[in-house]
Order: C-alpha cells, then structure tokens, then sequence
C-alpha cells in the first residue's frame, strides 16, 4: 500500500519536474516578445499617424497600449470597429469610443492652396509620413496618394493655405 | 471532318433559361448608318485608360489613332470615322461605377475616309509570335465576349506557360443576346481565320471552337468555312445550352473536363479562350489593316420596334441604333446594356456604343418579383451555382462584413452570372449583394496597403528624424571637443591678435 502512494507520489513529482523544467526552458528559448505583441497591436491601427490619441503616432500609442499606460478607445480614425478588435486582441473590455475626439469618417487627403503657400517648410517638417513636398521659399504640395489626412499639417501653416477635401 | 463532338467535361448547376434569341436572328446583320457624331470613351477595356493625342479641333480619318497608350494594361483606341475632333470631355457611358467617363468627341464628315496607313501585315505568318501579339496589340483589340480585358496582355501572359488547346467561345449563352450567333452565321470565315492568326501566335497546334447546341444555323456555317479553309487543326464542338456554359472557366471545363483552380486562370490548365468575335476582330485588323473600329451589336427586347443584329462604329449613341431598329415601342420601359443577366441597367439612351457592347436590351417591364424574404436555407441557390459555392452563406457573411470568411467561401470566384439570384425563393438579390461584398473587400485590401505604406513612410521618417539628430549631437560634440583642446597660450595669442588689430583701427 505505502508502495503504491510513494510510487505515484514519485511519478506525479518528476512529472512535475519535468513539465517545469520544459517550461522553463522554452521560456528562456522563446521569450515572450512585447515586441511582437505592439507590432500586432499597430496592424489594427488605420496608420493615420495623426496622434489624436495623444501619442505620436501609431506606433507608440500600440506600445502604451501593450504597457497597459492607455486605453484601446483613443484613435478615432479607426472608429469603433478598431476599439472592438483591440478589445479582443488583448482580452480587455470592450470601451465605447473616446468622444473626446471627433473626426469625420470620410476619408480625406490634404490640398495646399498653392498660389497661397509661401514655402515656409513648416507644414512638410509636421507631415509624420513625407507625404508634402517642397524646399524653402518654393511652392510646396502633397503627394495625395501618401496623405493619410491626419490634419496635422493644418495647425502650423501661417496662411492657412491647406484644407482637406474628401477622397473622390 | 469537323462534325460537332460531344464528348464534354461536366458543369456543375447552371439554368436552362428561355432564349428569347429568335426576337433579333431572323434578318442578316445590317450596316448601322454613321451617326453625326461619335463619342468614343478613352477607357472602353480592363486596365488603364488610353491617353488622348489629338487636339480639339484636329481632323482625324477612319481608323487613325487617337488615343494610345504606355500602360501594362491598356488598349489604344482609334476613330472609327473621319471627321473633327470637337471635345474631349466626360460624357455618361455605361459603367459599374460612376456614370460619365472622358470621351474623344468626334463630328462626322460623312466621307468615311480610311487612313492610308490602314494596310494589312503581308502575311502574318512570317512574324514572330512576340512581334504579332504587339501588333495586335496595336490594333486595340479587346475580348469582345463582354470582359474587354485586351487581348494582347492575355495572350502575352499566357504564352510564358505551357498550352494545348485554344478554345474559340461561341456559345453566347446569355438570353437575348445573338451578335455571335449572327457572326457565326455569316462571317464564319473571318472567325476561322482569325484563330488561325491566334493559333501562330500562340503557337498552338489545337484548337476547339465551341459553339452551342441551340445554333445549328452557325455549326453549319462554321463547318462549311472550315471545309473550305481546310485546316485539320481546328476542330468544331458543341455544348449543351445551359447557362452559364460560357463562361470561360465553365467552358474550360465544359470542353476539356479540367477545372480551372480557384483564383487561377484558364493557362492554368494549359487553354486559352478567345471570343469569337475577337477572333474575327484580329482577322480584320491583322489580314485586312482595319483596327477595331466597328463590331456587332443585338438590339432586341420586347420594347424594340424591330430587332435586329448592327455592325455598329464604336462610338455611336445608343439611341441612334435604337432608332435604326424602328425605335422603343409604347412598352418600353427599361434600358439594359448587355444581358438580361449581368448586364447593367441605365437611364439614358445618350451613352455610346463601345468596344464592350454586346447587347442593347429594352424590356417592356421589370417583372415584380415582390419582395425579399429572409433566406430560408432551402439550398437552391447552391444546387445552380455554377463554381459550386455556397451563396446562402456567402450571403451571411456579406450580410456580417465577415472578409475573412467570405475569402474563405471563395467570394472572389464567384462569376455573377445570376443564377442563384434566379432561383431564390425569398427574392434575395444575392448576385447584387456579392457584387457590393466584393467591392468592399476590394476596399478593404486598399484601404490595407495604404495603412502599410504609411506605416513605412512614418518609420522611415523616424529613423531619419533620429539619425539627423545623432548628427547633430555629435557635431556639436566635437566642437566642444576642439574647443577644450585649445590650450591656453593659443588663446593668449589669439587676444593679442585681436588687440593689435584695434590699435590699427
């Protein structure tokens, strides 16, 4: 009888020893990258890199989600949907979008009046994809097809030379 | 020799449809007069748009190009008259998306006078297949089955893969629609020559020209011109009439019992399928010089007067050949280009006839189906699809957004021939809502690649932005450097310098 319980007893245990000793190996050999996991987090992201989330762009609002430092309700770009897959990528409550920020849904790319602009740069150094050209003192313009319409080169031009018309 | 074969693959469903070809196929094709004006779309193909190089104001002579192009994808397009270039501006056409389109406006002189250049390749059989393909790719020819996807770039793909047959489609099996039929008829022979132009440039030693068994008149018309050419390569077959046996894969598989693989392409399986009417085309071009200008068109319809086969000039306005064929009746009520079951409805009679009209189709009345019901699982649409799909849950997931599982249901094969839309019990317009889940999906990739390029660009900036900073940092670094390394009796020296030049001052 005591047989019988030592010997399970002793079965069970270098079960145990080396099931923990696997894990602990493949942890050290597969390391659990957060990496990864903001890299997964910033596919759901539309990539508009307009920091209406209060980060500067799309990547480093993914890692302060991944570090649990912001909510996943923030980028209005994406709109819900986005929220929603955030959600269930990382298994946390489903969050109603942030109505902090309100941002149309259509899409919409940047024009600068051109005969307006007096190429100051300051828009092209603000645009967070290079999607605006131009060298100083000469007219500057956008690569339509680059432009994520983040509105971010609205703010710093002295002419309000730029608008943002709706995607045909 | 060529009596019709029957030995064919299986196609899966399909619909045994009332023809309604009888309407147009009881007179020979007639010769539409020329219009005043034409109206000829820069974009009348799969691919991009051919870019205009005549001014508003140039004369142009028939056959001239006028539009041609650089693209990878694209067709040139040529005047199918002489006269004056008046305006080059937007001008409804029949499309899926967004209904006017730029068009090459041209005022007709009457005279019809050709281009002198309009001479044929002496003897085509002396040119290399590359150099045949360019030139057929030079005389705008498009698949004239109703895809216009040009000819020339079908070809040149399927040329880099092992082939067997070419396949000549001409079984039209759409309702209403007879312009094949009719060209069987009584062009048989620029058909038959026409393949053989496509069997040296894709030299190929096989070719299968299929027709349907609904058309003894164009069997024996073909038969006779193959008799008369005599060439042992050609071999007439027939299918069955059902719908949609034209269709290229189901033809494929209809004619050599392979199947297409899904996403994939007739060279696939080692075939390529031609249209009878571009094979008539690209006689026409390579052995006569004249580019595609004109082709055949059915106006038929309970709300036509008198219906009827034209050869049409491309460009004209569908209302001028309405009113060659006797004009709408009192009934007339709707206006289809193409067929009754994937053609496109329109609200005007204004938009041109181009490379790609195969029908002009006026019903009397749209008939009242009622109204959609919810699905009811009864299966019947899967039972006719012809790809063998699964439209009632292809129907949930289009109804869900549902991307991934509509890709995995295979929504990207689904031909929209209108089958299932056919059958529904409940009314579904299924057809209409894969059309738009298609559209969306195609979006939604677009809307992907964009994210995924701005991603690039927004790192690549950063690492930019980073790397300029570094340099700064360390050129402001070694300045401070030098400055320190500068010892004290150098900085004495320096004082001094700058003392004596004031003194001197």
């Amino acid at each position: 009888m005591t047989d019988k319980v030592s010997i399970a007893i002793l079965v069970i245990t270098s079960l145990a020893i080396v099931a923990g000793l696997l894990l602990s190996f493949a942890g050290r050999q597969f390391p659990a990258n957060a990496d990864d996991l903001i890299e997964q987090v910033n596919a759901l992201l539309p990539q508009t890199q307009c920091a209406q989330c209060g980060y500067p762009g799309c990547r480093p609002y993914a890692a302060a989600v991944v570090r649990q430092e912001a909510e996943i309700n923030l980028c209005p770009p994406g709109g819900q949907s986005t929220a929603d897959n955030l959600a269930s990528l990382l298994g946390r409550r489903e969050l109603p979008l942030s109505s902090a920020n309100e941002y149309t849904q259509t899409k919409r790319v940047a024009i600068i009046d051109e005969p307006l602009c007096i190429g100051c740069t300051k828009c092209r150094d603000a645009c967070p994809v290079d999607a605006i050209v131009g060298a100083h003192q000469y007219m500057h313009t956008v690569i339509a097809v680059e432009c994520t319409g983040c509105e971010l080169c609205l703010p710093p031009c002295p002419v309000d030379c730029i608008s943002l018309v709706p995607v045909a | 020799m060529s009596a019709p074969t029957y030995d064919l693959g299986k196609l899966h469903g399909g619909l045994r449809l009332p023809a309604e070809k009888r309407l147009a196929t009881n007179q020979s094709i007639q010769l539409l007069p020329l219009p005043e004006q034409l109206f000829l779309p820069l974009s009348q193909h799969v691919g991009d748009a051919a870019q205009p190089i005549v001014n508003i104001g140039e004369r142009v002579l028939k056959g001239q190009l006028i539009a041609e192009t650089d693209s990878s994808l694209s067709a040139p397009i040529h005047a199918s008259s002489s006269g004056k270039v008046i305006a080059i501006e937007p001008w409804p056409v029949a499309r899926r998306y967004g209904n006017r389109a730029p068009c090459i406006v041209i005022e007709c002189d009457g005279d019809d006078k050709p281009i002198d250049a309009m001479e044929s390749v002496a003897g085509y059989e002396s040119l290399t297949p590359d150099d045949l393909l360019l030139q057929i790719m030079r005389g705008g020819i498009v698949g004239l089955g109703g895809a216009v996807f040009p000819t020339a770039q079908k070809l040149m793909a399927a040329i880099s893969g092992p082939l067997d047959y070419l396949i000549l489609n001409g079984v039209e099996c759409e309702p209403y629609i007879s312009c094949d039929d009719m060209l069987m008829r009584e062009r048989a022979e620029e058909v038959i020559r026409g393949a053989q132009i496509l069997m040296h440039a894709l030299q190929l030693s096989k070719c299968y020209v299929v027709t349907e068994s609904d058309k003894p008149e164009a069997i024996r018309s073909l038969g006779e011109a193959m008799g008369k050419i005599a060439d042992d390569r050609l071999i007439l077959k027939q299918v069955p009439t059902i719908y949609p046996s034209g269709g290229e894969d189901q033809l494929v598989q209809l004619v050599t019992n392979l199947e297409v693989p899904s996403g994939g392409l007739p060279t696939d399986v080692g075939c390529v399928v031609q249209n009878v009417g571009t094979a008539a085309a690209i006689h026409r071009w390579i052995n006569l010089g004249e580019p595609l200008i004109s082709r055949i068109t059915t106006i038929t319809g309970d709300g036509i007067s008198n219906p009827l086969n034209v050869s049409a000039r491309l460009g004209t306005r569908v209302a001028d050949a309405v009113e060659f064929a006797g004009g709408y009746t009192d009934r007339a009520n709707q206006l289809v280009v193409g067929g009754p079951m994937t053609g496109k409805s329109v609200t005007t009679d204004d938009i041109p006839l181009v490379k790609a009209t195969n029908c002009i189709l006026v019903l009397s009345e749209t008939p009242d189906i009622g109204p959609e019901m919810p699905c009811i699982r009864c299966g019947e649409c899967s039972a006719v699809c012809p790809i063998q799909l699964l439209p009632q849950q292809l129907f949930w997931y289009a109804c869900a957004d549902d991307e991934k599982q509509l890709r995995k249901h295979g929504l990207t094969d689904c031909i929209e021939c209108g089958c299932c839309d056919l059958v529904c019990p409940s009314h579904i317009p299924l057809t209409a809502d894969f059309r738009q889940a298609k559209a969306r999906m195609l979006e939604m990739a677009d809307e992907k690649a964009r994210a995924e390029r701005a991603r690039r660009r927004f790192e690549s900036r950063n690492e930019r932005l980073a790397a300029d900073k570094q340099q700064r940092e360390e050129e402001l670094a070694n300045q401070k450097r030098q400055a320190k390394s500068i010892g004290s009796a150098e900085i004495q020296a320096m004082l001094d310098r700058s003392k004596e030049k004031k003194e001197d001052d």
